[in-house]
């Protein structure tokens, strides 16, 4: 195998790695707080406002991290700069 | 494939590049500040009025129950800075409907302008409300030992609302994208509704974070002072 190759397979492999096991975590903390939040709401509805903004503010936190992993992937896929270091050099020999 | 707008070029001229995220920027722009232009430009104070000041009034008022909501006292202070974010976030993603359109919060540039103009805007408003020194007192608190986590969070968090709106927004369209490639009459439709909703999502957390940095801000000299707060501004529920 070249190197465009291995890179392409690394890079490819990588990204599908990097979105599954990223986003599992984050999915199974924005479910415990998704039913907390049902919880509390369930028990004081007069406080709904406050929780549901805590819960979108805190959702977004939770949900970054796997929007950074999401990121990190279509890096690799769509702009992936050894891949294009390989391509420039391939393209001037 | 464009992972970004910035990569579509219109026209160029040396360095200068008109690309599409200038373009729908501008756009935007234009539609928010023709569309307010407009609308204000009668207004009435009567029992009869225009659907569109109606319109308005609802969104403004909105805005400014949320901003109070978190702990802002003066809401109509920060009305212009924190609107202005959500109203632009939120048309650039309701402009998706539109066949072509590319929302300009899906380029990397964009959000990290938005993210940047937040993190100077934090200070201002801290130093206006409680003068240089109380300020950045705020650093060293509670001990000095916390000077650099204080700065590293400033900055990590500004990096943390440009990447989450470009993924967010981004995702949106990447997934359209590979989805038409494979089935292409109706599973796009559903996404691009689905994308609405992120995109509403989205631009109320850049707006509701942006007003607890504010408020986080501009409300740390107030514990010791506790009487004259109203029962309102006591919950604080993020020390971010």
């Amino acid at each position: 195998m070249d190197s465009m190759t291995i890179i392409a397979a690394v890079s490819i492999f990588t990204a599908g790695i990097t979105t599954a096991f990223g986003t599992m975590a984050p999915a199974l903390g924005e479910g415990r707080a998704v039913a907390t939040a049902l919880a509390s709401l369930a028990q004081q509805p007069d406080a709904s406002a406050t929780i549901t903004r805590t819960l979108f503010v805190g959702l977004a936190m939770i949900e970054s991290t796997a929007i950074y992993c999401f990121v990190v992937s279509m890096i690799l896929i769509f702009a992936n700069p050894f891949w294009n270091n390989v391509i420039a050099q391939a393209a001037g020999k | 494939m464009h992972l970004t707008p910035d990569s579509i070029i219109f026209w160029q001229y040396g360095v200068f590049k008109l690309n599409a995220t200038l373009l729908f920027t501008w756009a935007v722009m234009l539609v928010l500040v023709v569309g307010a232009k407009l609308i204000t430009r009668k207004l009435s104070m009567a029992l009869q009025r225009s659907r569109w000041q109606n319109l308005l009034e609802i969104v403004v008022i909105a805005i400014e129950t949320q901003i109070e909501e978190v702990g802002l006292r003066h809401p109509e202070k920060y009305l212009g800075f924190l609107g202005t974010l959500l109203l632009f976030i939120a048309v650039s993603a309701l402009g998706t409907v539109i066949p072509g359109y590319l929302p300009p919060t899906s380029s990397l540039s964009t959000t990290a302008a938005l993210a940047l103009s937040v993190l100077v805007a934090v200070p201002l408003f801290g130093i206006e409300e409680q003068g240089l020194g109380g300020y950045l007192k705020s650093y060293v608190k509670p001990t000095v030992i916390m000077l650099p986590f204080n700065l590293i969070s400033e900055l990590s968090r500004t990096l943390a609302l440009a990447v989450r709106l470009f993924g967010n927004m981004m995702s949106g369209a990447m997934i359209i994208g590979i989805l038409l490639t494979i089935t292409p009459f109706l599973f796009p439709i559903v996404m691009t509704a689905l994308g609405l909703l992120t995109g509403m999502v989205q631009a109320y957390i850049f707006f509701i974070l942006a007003t607890v940095y504010i408020a986080a801000a501009t409300r740390i000299r107030q514990p010791e002072s506790g009487a004259e707060q109203g029962p309102r501004s006591k919950e604080r529920p993020w020390t971010v």
